[in-house]
């Protein structure tokens, strides 16, 4: 007797339910940090709770711990190369989709997409001893007047937040623009031939394209940022690991990772671990939360569901 | 009239901006990439990669043993990650529509943006804290779980281009689901899967903060996988803050090695891709 209906073999169970064994490790790889983090931490957040966060003192030997100049740190190196790097990777990003012609393409792109690979490491090595001694020059020559400006006050050591926001400015490029160009690829033909049709320029047409992408590419943007954030060994070798909050882009400062990365193997005592991995769960909260974000950004775009044809926007304005 | 000139001429602004972006981003490229050749070349000679670190303070020495623990943590790493990278690409191939398949692409991408650095906390607390020792073990687990994510990704995303034609043939010629996939699908995008697991590779290679306190350091030999172990980026790490000239220059060497290895994983997945993408194009 045979039916019509197609079976669902037992095999067919089998294979779905051990492919999924597998695809579980990761789903509880990711759980897991988050636990495992929490756990570890949880004596130092007993102990100080927000005033962990609130709090600048940060003295192993008298067992105080003030987590707010890593934050600082981490915030502001990761602010300042997102300003940096974002115009100049969403440039390479047009130049790459938009402008460049067909054979120079590929090599550019992978041109671009060597910044990503050059280890970390690598950056911090050319950093400690290439960079840093050209910003010093830099801070040696800064004009007297311009000083008084609390962004350039400090004496030039060269190591500290300008250091690590370029070291990190390079790095976080090619995220941004590799994503962005991805984003810009799926902006349809007709929008640009539409923009052309209507007199715009070049210029007016890239416009459109980034107008229509714009979800995507503050995708992408974010995306860079959360790279930024998590960055561990350039910034450590460069930005003076000194916890202390100032816009001073000449201080030396200290950023999350960076404290890790320093000090981790050197925590003997409990809770000098303890709030040390709890900084990791944070840093690992904050990015969580921000890749979160920017990947709904670039999932929205690429779905193809909604016919969108505009036609306002930047185009309306332009002509 | 004048309007129309300002247009033309902001728009032709734009596209020399556009340009010059991208030559400024070539720049430091290329100034990082002279000077690891120009200072790591000097130092690079064959006791570098026959030679044990010298003792502090003495010079030359070299850093064979770190460049074996690089390989060998790479490759412990590489053997977590490749079997369950792979299978559970497949199953997120397979039932791409499912709710679970949507929540392994999310763990995915969400463990791809986790730093590096808070791997290395968790593999600390969950790999070197219950044994009581760092190990090259330790350090591979942290290795594998970066891998993880981009061998699963880049295998759901080669398996997906695989015509359903064959796939269908094989289960019309009475193949289960497994058979089908392991036999059909899967060889059909091998070479695809083989370079994205290059270049996962190439890119875990260069790892050094996981590293730092699960697999840690050593300035000897070994072959102990439950022991600390040396590798090369931590090696670079350890020299580069250290206050002797002898050890940047060797830094300097290390860097030079690595980025060698990463260049040539890189250009090679890249040339075989395109080759693919001609075959792919010509049948």
């Amino acid at each position: 007797m045979s039916t019509a209906r197609p079976r669902t073999r037992p095999d067919d169970v089998l294979f779905r339910l051990g492919t999924g064994a597998f695809a579980l490790v990761l789903v509880l790889t990711v759980v897991g940090i988050g636990a495992e983090l929490y756990r570890q931490s949880h004596l130092s957040i007993a102990r100080f709770g927000w005033q962990f966060w609130q709090t600048d003192t940060w003295d192993p030997v008298s067992a105080e711990f003030g987590a707010r100049p890593f934050i600082w740190g981490t915030l502001y190196s990761s602010t300042l190369a997102l300003i940096i790097s974002t115009p100049i990777a969403l440039g390479i990003a047009i130049f790459t989709s938009e402008i460049a012609p067909d054979w120079m393409r590929r090599p550019l792109v992978f041109l671009t997409e060597l910044l990503a690979a050059i280890p970390s490491i690598v950056y911090g090595l050319w950093g400690v001893f290439v960079l840093v001694p050209l910003v010093r020059q830099f801070e040696v020559h800064t004009p007297a007047w311009l000083k008084w400006i609390p962004l350039f006050s400090g004496p030039p050591l060269g190591v500290g937040m300008l250091a690590a926001a370029l070291v990190l400015s390079i790095m976080v490029i090619p995220f941004t623009s590799s994503v962005s160009r991805e984003v810009l690829k799926t902006v349809p033909q007709a929008q640009r031939e539409g923009a052309y049709a209507l007199g715009a320029t070049r210029w007016e047409a890239i416009r459109m394209a980034l107008f229509y992408a714009r979800t995507g590419v503050i995708g992408a943007v974010m995306l860079g940022f959360g790279r930024a954030l998590g960055e561990t060994m350039a910034v450590t070798m460069v930005i003076g690991n000194n916890p202390q909050i100032t816009t001073s882009l000449f201080a030396p400062q200290y950023t999350m990772a960076a404290v890790i990365a320093n000090e981790f193997t050197e925590a003997t005592d409990d809770i000098y671990l303890s709030a040390l991995v709890e900084i990791g769960l944070v840093l690992f909260v904050l990015t969580l939360i921000i890749n979160v974000l920017s990947r709904l950004l670039i999932w929205s775009m690429n779905r193809p569901t909604r016919a969108r044809v505009r036609t306002g926007g930047a185009l309306g304005k332009a002509a | 009239m004048i309007r129309d000139t300002w247009r033309r001429w902001l728009s032709h602004t734009i596209v020399v901006l556009a340009a010059a972006s991208v030559v400024l981003a070539l720049v430091p490229l290329g100034f990082v990439l002279f000077y690891v050749v120009t200072q790591g070349i000097s130092a690079l000679n064959v006791d570098f990669f026959t030679h044990l670190p010298a003792p502090v303070g003495e010079s030359g020495g070299g850093m064979v043993n770190a460049m074996f623990g690089s390989l060998m943590v790479t490759a412990i790493g590489a053997l977590f990650a490749i079997p369950i990278g792979v299978v559970s690409g497949v199953y997120a191939a397979e039932y791409r529509g499912s709710r679970f398949a949507s929540t392994v692409r999310f763990a995915a991408d969400t463990l791809n943006g986790v730093p590096s650095i808070v791997i290395g906390v968790f593999v600390y607390g969950v790999a070197v804290l219950p044994f009581r020792h760092f190990s090259a073990l330790a350090g591979g687990l942290a290795l594998g779980i970066m891998m993880l994510p981009l061998i699963m990704r880049t295998t759901e995303e080669l398996l997906l281009l695989v015509p359903n034609t064959l796939r269908e043939g094989a289960l019309a010629l009475g193949a289960t689901r497994a058979r089908a996939v392991f036999t059909v699908v899967v060889p059909a995008a091998l070479p695809g899967i083989m370079t994205g697991i290059l270049l996962a590779l190439a890119r875990i290679a260069g790892e050094t903060a996981p590293l730092l306190f699960t697999s840690f350091n050593n300035r000897f030999w070994s072959h102990d996988l439950r022991q600390p172990i040396a590798t090369l980026t931590v090696q670079i790490f350890t020299y580069a803050i250290a206050p002797y000239k002898d050890w940047h220059r060797q830094a300097w060497a290390g860097a030079l090695v690595l980025v060698m290895v990463v260049l040539v994983c890189s250009l090679v997945a890249r040339l075989a891709t395109a080759r693919l993408e001609r075959l792919q194009r010509g049948s």
